[in-house]
């Protein structure tokens, strides 16, 4: 009925659905919920990680980071009290005077009114919290897990092995999109079906070797490796390539271009996107990778990335979680940031290697 | 394309076949140059380290130096009679049980609600959604294992308010620990929904018109359009679940150091693996575990691939 009447009222306009709108509102909402839920974690990360080991441990405090209350009177620090009066209210009290019997306060809101008296014992009080991040636990997650080291570190690991990538699956991707060679097809396939081989069937003997070889407690098993391409970045890249038309390549080989000066002058301008979505990609895996510098640094803690030094660091203030989540929260800053900024790329990378396949 | 490209060289290569026959081997040259990283590496950090695995299960290889032999098949033997194989086998596939569904159904049921018309701030969803994905899983461990704490966790205080009395022991219980670890990988699940999503946005909306006209709801054309529709996409990232959970480990291994508390429910296979080749350093008997997972993941697949033909529905093939 309603809806008929706006419509008769609003005949030039569309008319409005209120189905439809009543539908996505609530679709809207439920997602609301849902997306809430799911990042509950980070807030309780968030406060935690602001949190003081003594409110840890009191039963009762609240869930946001807060200290019990305190009033700046006359150049002291005065705690506040939650102040049963004998009108009945309760009132938040600053203690100037402690007392067995009766203590003296006055009201934060209105110190010019005077000192209160009050009988009774104030230990019997509670206190009122107020908010009171506690921004030091980061300074000192900072400094006890020597951060500026393994962010270098991390960092270090990542730049090289995103370096290494970045050159192997464009010349690889180069030569699957542009030549024909025999076995190119079956090599391609190869190269598609390293995605599903389970990693363990090759890390002993790789292990092993690198063991023989002496890297093993340096940087090279883990970045050495990425400059002999790897499948999703060579499947991304080639995609993309094959959409770059051959035209300009052509005209440049009559021009007498080799296939190097082509794909520097001609193939390379035109991927800058896909290649920083490889460098992105690259750098976010060796930022989260655990098991890599698990086996291979596992006795040099100088040259450890954030990722195997975070659990170490948990080991040791396991009693201190303010600590441990404050510095869960530095080791994630630099790929959600990254994320942040560079979303658009992401998804659309995510998109090509899952479903063109 | 490259079909295409073969055809209109066709009748130059009858008219100079000399002169071109020289340019498709230089044309192959370079490819082969530019694959070369792709070649060196497959052999060097695939093809070799697969076949040392296999030739290792049947030697005595260790590092710590002493004189290596070849021993048949005792590490096979040893393998059978390993009670711990069989039991971490069973912790992996009993955890697969639950994480593999919930792996699946979760990514897909949000795509879906992020691919409803109805739905307003669809981009700023998907990256809410996806953006987890990005953070390290450690830091995840501890997030979402705070939160699962008995005492203090947000979970359980949650449950207590609703008026669960004995809210679980989430990860120190035998019964509780799957369920745990599912949802501290929950934030894990971005990627295949960013996929299952993009495959969703490419059903043909003809489909859904037809099937509208042919009267037919929400479940019919869901089961009748959209599923056969994206199958490919199911299928693949069912097999490259399957080929994860295999070798998860990682997440019981920072938890709780490997020890695969409580009572040996995550002393995974892969777990085990990993502390036979890395803390024992007994090479071989790492190398014929490896080996094994290999089989057993190879015919797993296998399986899967037959019965696609069955399930999986590839518009190409009815071109």
């Amino acid at each position: 009925m309603a809806a008929t009447m706006i419509q008769g009222e609003r005949r030039r306009q569309r008319p409005i659905n209120w189905r439809a709108v009543l539908r996505s509102t609530l679709i809207t909402l439920m997602m609301l919920l849902f997306a809430f839920l799911f990042l509950l974690p980070f807030f309780n990360m968030v406060f935690t990680s602001l949190k003081t080991t003594a409110q840890m441990m009191q039963p009762g405090a609240p869930v946001w980071p807060a200290m019990p209350g305190v009033f700046e009177y006359n150049g002291k620090e005065l705690e506040l009290y939650r102040v049963p009066m004998p009108d009945g209210s309760v009132q938040d009290l600053a203690i100037v005077q402690k007392g067995r019997q009766q203590s003296t306060f006055i009201d934060p809101d209105n110190p010019e009114a005077g000192e209160i008296e009050w009988s009774g014992s104030w230990r019997a009080l509670e206190r009122p919290w107020q908010w009171h991040p506690a921004w030091s636990n980061y300074r000192e997650a900072w400094e006890k897990i020597d951060f500026p080291i393994l962010f270098r570190n991390t960092l270090g690991i990542a730049l090289i092995g995103l370096l290494g990538t970045v050159v192997s699956s464009t010349l690889v991707a180069y030569g699957f999109a542009r030549f024909r060679f025999p076995g190119r097809s079956l090599l391609f396939t190869i190269l598609i079906s390293t995605i599903f081989l389970p990693a363990a069937v090759t890390i002993v003997p790789t292990y092993a070797f690198f063991v023989t070889i002496g890297w093993v407690g340096s940087w090279l098993p883990l970045t050495v490796p990425h400059f002999f391409s790897n499948a999703y970045n060579v499947f991304l890249m080639r995609q993309y390539m094959m959409t770059i038309p051959r035209e300009i390549d052509e005209a440049a080989m009559m021009d007498g271009a080799n296939p190097f000066r082509i794909l520097t002058a001609v193939i390379l301008p035109q991927c800058v996107s896909v290649m920083l979505a490889v460098a992105l990609f690259h750098l976010v895996f060796a930022w989260n990778d655990y098991f890599g510098p698990l086996i291979y640094l596992s006795t040099r803690f100088d040259l450890q990335p954030i990722a195997v030094a975070l659990p170490r660091f948990n080991n040791l203030y396991g009693s201190n979680p303010p600590l441990i989540q404050a510095a869960s929260l530095m080791a994630m800053a630099l790929p959600v940031l990254i994320f942040f900024f560079a979303q658009r790329v992401f998804i659309q990378g995510v998109v090509v290697t899952g479903v063109e396949k | 394309m490259a079909a295409v490209t073969e055809t209109t060289t066709q009748p130059r290569a009858q008219t100079k076949r000399g002169r071109s026959k020289v340019l498709a081997r230089r044309e192959a040259m370079w490819g082969y140059l530019f694959i070369s990283p792709f070649i060196v590496g497959i052999l060097g950090f695939t093809l070799i380290p697969t076949v040392a695995t296999l030739v290792m299960s049947f030697t005595n290889f260790t590092l710590s130096g002493a004189p290596t032999s070849f021993i048949g098949v005792t590490n096979y033997q040893r393998l059978f009679r390993d009670s711990q194989i069989w039991s971490s086998l069973l912790v992996t596939v009993r955890f697969a049980a639950i994480a593999l569904p919930v792996g699946l159904i979760l990514p897909l049921g949000l795509a879906l609600m992020l691919n409803s018309k109805s739905l307003r701030a669809k981009s700023l969803f998907r990256t809410l959604f996806y953006f987890p994905y990005i953070v390290p899983f450690v830091a995840a461990i501890f997030v979402w294992g705070a939160l699962l704490n008995a005492e203090t966790g947000w979970i359980n205080q949650f449950l207590r308010w609703v008026g669960v009395a004995n809210p679980p022991n989430w990860l120190n219980s035998v019964v509780w620990i799957y369920p745990a670890l599912v949802i501290l990988g929950l934030w894990g699940i971005g990627n295949a929904m960013l996929i299952f999503l993009a495959s969703l946005q490419g059903v043909p909306t003809e489909l859904y018109n037809a099937a509208e006209i042919d009267g037919a709801g929400w479940w019919q054309s869901m089961w009748n359009v959209t599923l056969p529709m994206i199958s490919p996409v199911i299928f693949y990232n069912l097999t490259l679940s399957i080929v994860g959970l295999f070798q998860y480990f990682t997440v019981p291994l920072v938890l709780n150091q490997g020890t695969g508390a409580p009572g040996g429910t995550t002393m995974f296979y892969n777990l085990y693996l990993y502390k036979v080749f890395f803390t024992y350093q007994n090479m071989a008997y790492g190398a014929t575990m490896a080996w094994l997972l290999f089989v057993i993941i190879l015919v797993v697949t296998l399986v899967l691939f037959r019965t696609s033909r069955y399930w999986v529905y590839y518009a190409a093939e009815n071109r």
